[in-house]
């Protein structure tokens, strides 16, 4: 019976050796990207089309643009599509990436309650708004994670020439999470929030909360890509990557991301020179 | 909250909906999560019944260690493991970051000490009953280990059920090691947070109620399957 014992742990050890590696590698690649092109379903929509197009299939990891960013400069993806034009031009310049391209922009909203108690609804300067936010006090739910859209908000803040961080935990409220956490979290409080125009056009909780200001310029997000450099990290796949970052530029990805819709509206524009 | 009233009817809705994505997510569910738990097995089991019989130096200190790690916090074995396996870890030769079986070694991480520290308390207990009466039998302390594993199966299978449970209900880890990458590495925790994330709180309440009702179902196979053993073995 000992012996029994001794052989089924045998068994299970070589089972599990034998399963484990079991999933295949086919012919892909990584695409570090943000959670506004996933959870607006945009990715989903256009990716099928590329790997019909190519037989490459797009593995897509989506988080914030700073992690993002941090993954590929680790070497974990081939290709990054975020928007925070700064660090995506660091991160190129420090040779991680081959070269940046525009791809396509979508524009931030600022979303708020039906109350709207700081008295900002159809402003038309967003920076008057949030000024007029801090001076109300009234809750503003952060991102807080480094993200594109955090790095956003906080260049409007400066310009508005707000010290949040001096305000974190009273009106100003750093959730450090995603686009949709923090928007469940704001809409929870009451709160305003920054959102890009896709992922709010896709959320399904919205409860009382609308857009209160939109249409300013320096709301404009605009969306980059750039391969991993192959240089930096051989294990990159250079000729898959290209070959979809070719096909994003050309005109077949920019029609496709023309042509996306969520519930009717357009929410990226190609604008890939 | 009308999110709340809607989530039953839209889970039994969702299970009859034979939906084959929603299906090829709860299996992969289970596939990573049962593994994690063979393979915690395999460590656990052997581990535990050595430190309830073994006799030595520093026995207590890894008995210690053993039971802390039952807390280990998901998000932080999911950093260890992204960082080991990245392209710039140690490990990242191997290709395994963002694959499923990256899950599970995450998930065998933290089920291990579970089945380790349950099986140490489980078989100490046994063993003091029957130690003298085996050593007078003249068996070995392996024979032991394997005699006391065997006697102990019925609670055992306890313990790996709350291995089980600690695996399929985890998302830390698995979000991180994963990517939760569309019919790659996304499973039923980490569909509940995007879902969560795209505000579709009913479908990420079904969800969670579907994967209330999966673990209900595997413990019930596991009582089943202890309940004819036990049958069995009276007769």
């Amino acid at each position: 019976m000992a012996g029994a014992i001794w052989r089924i742990w045998l068994g299970l050890v070589v089972g599990v050796a034998l399963i484990a590696p079991a999933w295949g590698a086919g012919d892909f690649i990584v695409l570090q990207s943000t959670t506004s092109t996933r959870n607006s379903g945009l990715l989903d929509a256009i990716l099928p089309v590329f790997q019909a197009d190519s037989g490459t299939e797009v593995r897509v990891v989506a988080v914030g643009t700073g992690q993002a960013i941090k993954n590929a400069v680790n070497g974990d993806g081939d290709v990054l599509m975020v928007h925070a034009r700064a660090a995506e031009e660091e991160f190129v310049a420090q040779g991680w990436g081959v070269e940046r391209f525009d791809l396509m922009f979508n524009d931030f909203v600022l979303v708020g309650p039906v109350g709207d108690p700081a008295g900002v609804a159809g402003m038309d300067d967003v920076v008057a708004a949030i000024g007029r936010i801090a001076q109300s006090r009234a809750v503003f739910t952060s991102r807080g994670d480094d993200s594109g859209t955090h790095k956003a908000e906080l260049a409007l803040w400066q310009t508005a020439g707000v010290d949040v961080a001096a305000q974190s935990g009273t009106w100003y409220r750093e959730t450090g999470a995603g686009m949709g956490t923090t928007l469940n979290i704001g809409i929870g409080m009451g709160g305003y929030v920054l959102s890009d125009r896709a992922s709010w056009v896709a959320f399904g909780n919205r409860q009382n909360h609308r857009i209160v200001v939109q249409g300013d310029a320096r709301l404009i997000n605009q969306y980059g890509v750039i391969l991993v450099n192959p240089a930096r990290h051989p294990r990159v796949r250079a000729t898959a990557g290209q070959g979809f970052i070719d096909w994003l530029l050309g005109p077949a990805g920019q029609a496709e991301i023309a042509n996306f819709r969520v519930r009717g509206q357009q929410v990226f524009f190609p604008n890939a020179k | 909250m009308q999110d709340f009233a809607g989530t039953f009817a839209h889970s039994v809705g969702l299970i009859l909906s034979g939906d084959a994505e929603l299906w090829a997510v709860v299996l992969l569910s289970l596939k990573v999560s049962l593994l994690a738990v063979f393979a915690s097995a395999v460590i656990g089991l052997p581990l535990g019944a050595l430190l309830a019989v073994g006799r030595f130096r520093g026995r207590q200190a890894v008995i210690v260690l053993v039971n802390a790690l039952m807390g280990l916090p998901p998000v932080v074995v999911g950093l260890s493991v992204y960082m080991i396996l990245s392209n710039s870890g140690p490990l990242g030769v191997l290709q395994l970051l963002y694959t499923p079986t990256a899950m599970i070694i995450a998930q065998t991480i933290l089920v291990a000490p579970i089945i380790a520290a349950l099986t140490r308390e489980l078989l100490e207990g046994l063993n003091n009953e029957y130690a003298e009466q085996l050593r007078s039998f003249g068996v070995s302390r392996m024979g032991v280990v394997a005699t006391l594993l065997w006697d102990g199966r019925y609670g055992l299978s306890t313990a790996l059920l709350a291995g089980f449970g600690r695996a399929i209900a985890e998302v830390g880890a698995v979000i991180i090691v994963g990517g939760n990458i569309n019919h790659v590495t996304r499973v039923m925790t980490t569909t509940i947070a995007l879902e969560t994330s795209r505000g579709n709180l009913a479908l990420a309440m079904a969800l969670g109620v579907l994967l209330i009702l999966l673990a209900i179902m595997v413990n019930a196979s596991v009582a089943a399957l202890g309940m004819s053993g036990r049958a069995a073995a009276n007769v």
